[in-house]
């Protein structure tokens, strides 16, 4: 339950932190921190305009999107505490689950039958397939080290001891962060900036959708970041009494916005076919984690 | 004894009523056939499940010996299924035929054949002894071969049709040896006697002869390689058939391999790293050939494939939990295979029977000549979503149960296996995980292109939804899907007494599922009623919100171009071009094309044909030596009588000659046996 009311804190500032850190980088002052709540509130209350080719699958789309990505959230622990939905391969439902509502985000587009969100969509289902394998074989590896399969089994038990445990930390979170950025369409794989529909992935699957269901995808956007944040941050919890690590959690999350915000100020987008390179490289990274877990193990010589 | 009588005069009765009735009435004979032997059958097999096995001996002629029938578990399980099958594919069958009822020849034949084989599935499934089987297996291949032959004037329709009989017999040739060499050595065809031949000569011998009967089986099933039939006969078929031979008959393939695994004494690890490795090639290769096609049929049998490579992945992490005597895996590998099966059959027909609906409104399966059904048939659509839902493993649906399943035995299996094996479980899972992702391709394509965006192609007639009744199969199969995937407890615990079957072998500590970590299943359904819940109370919500605002309609939006035609939609080649051409080296893609060039340019096109390099190199090369090889014959086939007349008479000669020379070669056999 913990992990729900702070996650949802920290995804009303997350987006709001990226954008200012951005502004700030590039010489603006750039929208007060909140901005992005305000954007969504102000979606919320406005009438929509849907396209005459769409039918019930867009209409139903950007709902789906947002169930899958809270009821993904429901499952992220915090520490000890467990999330609202606990069970032996928790991470497996979680991983399954968001890929329903990418299911979804991808048909909407096509139901527009535009042919900009036409590509976005064989981006996205292209570029969510490379992604997967990189968090399960993370997922893996920490099951494998700690002995559980449930997000909050795994967490409590991951204890950082050696060197070589505290670089598979590292490692792991930097593949939950990039994994929360391709989730998310962001650098280097997608800019969400750019003017051009032919260079996007995420934003021209989105083109159609207007008023509440654009509040929808939005929100859905925040609370992904924060999730992915929330998961990097039980990486190294570990047991810490839970004052310290709600102080720890809130600092870990802007340290990631901003590091995000910064990123995306001093990189250039990846040409859209190196992508599926770049996102294959992760999976390697995992399966670094993977060889390092054994080692740890000493299941090899 | 007096159900048996019942059960085989009803297809002996029926047989012979139908050619007399009319296109109605051969419907409803059909039908009331249908229901009557599934009524029997699976008064038995529900009987079994509940604890009362099923035992029967029936005299036999001299050459097969006492036949034997037997249902336990494990064939409850299957007739169940097949009955499942073959009452909605029955029924929508009837629907479906009503636009042929004209040609009442055909369809008298087509009625014949669809009881054949139900009564033979059903059969092979109880016959206990291998030369009853193999007419039995013969009955059906046959059955399956003529229904596939439906649209015989359509010339590719025979060439498949004839792939599927040459193949299917190559499968029977494997089971030949396979029974010929335990009866060669026991002089018996009883099953009985394959199991106690394998447990005296276990090893090499126990290992050749299930090679045999895998590689028979696996013809059927589907496994890469052996593969290459399915993709031909699916399409053929009436959409009713395909939806039966990708729900059922295939699965007759797994069956008997279970039935083997239960029979044949082997070394479990081995045999199970070895399924575990082709099912993992087969489930990526079948859905990656998948993603290409345009054939809306073609593509699903491709996804046949796959779904048999998850299977089997089952079948195999059963048979390692077997060989490490640990009943965690070996019990969820073996019920998540086994309820795959069911998964599979439930999913798989209903996207070919909507896929029937396709064809039958439209007169086409080209993917990229559809699109924007769903405005047209809304029900099938949804239904077809559904099913594309389930078939890609997503929750709150059956596919994900069974895959949960077998990831649960994977994890659970991670902490004792050593390194070797740790990187089995990492591959097997990557597998899983690639296929899921890849099986989002090809669904999110065929979905997206066929059934939404606008119409790529002017159809001449009008097209239409089908008939509520020819729906309501597909709304029943649909119901299972959503049942299994919110209740999958109440599913799995049916699965106890297949499973037991299996850990018994190596006399596993097995009694249920209860603390084998399978309760976790009863969190999973909590969280997809959530879900469900989730989704409706933000429905509500936005319905609640929206009620005053404006509410407008406009055309999509361009990005600035005004006038858009359906042409500018994205194609499903389009839709699965960056993945084409980033696993290109896998694939065997004939291009045709003319460019467009100069200032002014004039007409262009651009065609491709995906085909199988697997076909290629298993199946094109070698037939190809073949036939220059035999061509070297053909002087023998010179077309003049005489000549002919000489070959009969050499033949009698040599036939006459035989008992005269037998002495020489009688000797010369008893010198090389001394030698």
């Amino acid at each position: 339950m913990l992990s729900l009311i702070l996650i949802s804190i920290a995804a009303l500032f997350f987006t709001g932190i990226i954008i200012r850190t951005k502004s700030i980088a590039s010489g603006r002052k750039g929208p007060g921190i909140l901005q992005p709540v305000f954007d969504v509130l102000k979606l919320f209350r406005k009438g929509s305009v849907y396209s005459e080719t769409s039918g019930f699958v867009f209409r139903i789309a950007p709902i789906i999107y947002f169930s899958s990505v809270v009821l993904a959230m429901l499952t992220v622990p915090f520490g000890a505490s467990k999330g609202f939905i606990s069970f032996n391969g928790d991470f497996i439902f979680f991983a399954y689950v968001l890929a329903l509502g990418k299911f979804f985000s991808i048909i909407g587009a096509l139901d527009t039958g535009s042919s900009f969100e036409g590509m976005g969509a064989s981006r996205e289902a292209l570029y969510s397939m490379f992604a997967e394998p990189a968090f399960f074989i993370l997922m893996g590896s920490l099951a494998l080290i700690t002995g559980h399969t449930s997000f909050q089994e795994i967490f409590s038990t991951l204890h950082l001891g050696s060197s070589i445990t505290y670089a598979i930390a590292i490692l792991a979170s930097f593949v939950l962060l990039l994994i929360a950025m391709i989730e998310n369409s962001r650098m280097p794989i997608d800019d969400p900036k750019t003017h051009l529909e032919l260079t996007m992935i995420h934003e021209v699957m989105i083109l159609d959708n207007s008023g509440f269901d654009l509040g929808l995808i939005l929100s859905t956007g925040y609370i992904k970041f924060a999730m992915y944040g929330a998961l990097i941050f039980n990486l190294f919890v570990g047991l810490i009494p839970y004052g310290y690590a709600i102080l720890i959690f809130f600092a870990l999350q802007a340290f990631l916005a901003i590091l995000i915000g910064i990123i995306e100020s001093f990189i250039a987008r990846s040409r859209m076919n190196h992508n599926a390179q770049f996102i294959v490289v992760l999976s390697s990274v995992s399966l670094l984690i993977f060889f390092g877990v054994l080692l740890v193990l000493g299941k090899f010589i | 004894m007096i159900l048996l009588n019942l059960f085989l005069l009803i297809p002996v009765f029926t047989a012979v009523l139908i050619p007399f009735l009319s296109a109605k009435g051969k419907a409803i004979a059909v039908y009331a056939a249908v229901i009557l032997m599934a009524v029997i059958s699976g008064y038995q097999a529900v009987e079994v499940l509940m604890g009362h096995e099923f035992n029967l001996m029936l005299s036999g002629n001299f050459v097969s010996g006492d036949i034997r029938l037997r249902i336990d578990a494990l064939s409850a399980w299957f007739i169940l299924i097949i009955n499942f099958s073959f009452l909605t594919g029955g029924f929508y069958g009837i629907f479906y035929m009503s636009s042929y009822r004209l040609q009442t020849k055909n369809l008298s034949l087509q009625a014949i054949l669809f009881i054949l084989l139900n009564a033979s599935l059903t059969g092979l499934c109880v016959i206990q002894n291998g030369f009853i089987f193999l007419i039995v297996w013969e009955i059906m291949a046959l059955s399956a071969f003529l229904s596939i032959l439906f649209e015989h004037e359509n010339a590719a329709v025979v060439k498949a049709g004839i792939n599927f009989l040459i193949q299917s017999h190559i499968s029977i040739l494997f089971l030949m040896i396979g029974f010929i060499l335990v009866s060669s050595k026991t002089g018996s065809y009883d099953f009985d006697s394959i199991y106690l031949y394998s447990f005296h000569h276990q090893g090499a011998f126990s290992l050749l002869l299930f090679g045999f009967f895998f590689i028979g089986f696996a013809i059927k099933a589907g496994f890469v390689p052996f593969h290459t039939w399915l993709p031909y006969a699916h399409p053929a078929a009436p959409a009713h058939i395909s939806g039966i031979m990708s729900g059922v008959l295939i699965k007759i393939g797994i069956f008997g391999i279970l039935r083997m695994l239960l029979l044949i004494h082997v070394d479990y690890k081995m045999v199970g790293s070895a399924i575990l490795l082709l099912s993992i090639i087969s489930g990526l290769y079948g859905v990656m050939l998948a993603i290409l096609q345009h054939n809306l049929k073609k593509l699903l049998a491709y996804h046949s494939i796959e779904n048999i490579g998850i299977i089997g992945i089952g079948i195999g992490l059963g048979c390692i939990g077997l060989g490490f005597h640990n009943p965690v895996l070996s019990s969820l590998g073996f019920a998540g295979a086994l309820l795959h099966v069911l998964n599979h059959s439930l999913f798989k027909s209903l996207l070919f029977f909507t896929a029937g609906n396709v064809y039958q409104a439209t007169h086409t399966l080209d993917i990229e000549k559809l699109g924007g059904l769903a405005r047209k048939m809304p029900q099938t659509a949804l239904l077809f979503l559904l099913a594309a839902l389930a078939i890609c493993g997503l929750p709150p649906f059956n596919g994900f149960i069974s895959e949960f399943l077998l990831y649960s035995g994977l994890f659970g299996w991670l902490h004792q296996a050593d390194v070797a094996w740790v990187i089995g479980i990492g591959l097997s899972f990557s597998a899983l995980v690639l296929i899921g992702g890849l099986a989002m391709i090809c669904f999110t394509k065929a979905f997206g292109i066929v059934f939404l965006g606008s119409e790529r192609h002017e159809f001449s007639h009008e097209i239409k939804e089908v008939s509520v009744l020819q729906l309501v199969p597909l709304y029943f199969i649909g119901a299972f899907i959503i049942a299994i995937g919110l209740f999958p407890n109440t599913f799995l615990n049916i699965l106890v007494q297949p499973v037991q079957l299996f850990t018994r072998l190596q006399a596993l500590p097995f009694t249920s599922f209860q603390g084998q970590g399978t309760e976790v299943l009863q969190s999973v359904g909590r969280s997809s009623w959530l879900l469900i819940a989730l989704v409706m109370v933000v429905w509500g919500i936005r319905k609640f919100i929206q009620q005053k605002k404006l509410r407008a309609q406009s055309p999509t939006w361009g990005c600035g171009y005004t006038a858009p035609t359906p042409q500018l939609q994205y194609t499903a080649s389009s839709f699965v071009k960056s993945y084409t051409k980033l696993f290109g080296l896998i694939f065997m893609i004939q291009k045709n094309e003319k460019e467009l060039t100069g200032v002014f340019p004039s007409e262009a096109h651009y065609e491709t044909n995906p085909y199988d390099k697997i076909e290629k190199w298993l199946i094109d090369y070698p037939l190809t030596y073949l036939k220059l090889f035999l061509n070297g014959f053909r002087f023998v086939q010179n077309g003049k009588l005489q000549f002919y007349i000489l070959y009969g008479i050499l033949f009698i000669l040599s036939v006459l000659s035989i008992p005269l020379i037998y002495e020489q070669i009688n000797g010369f056999i008893e010198f090389l046996k001394q030698l």
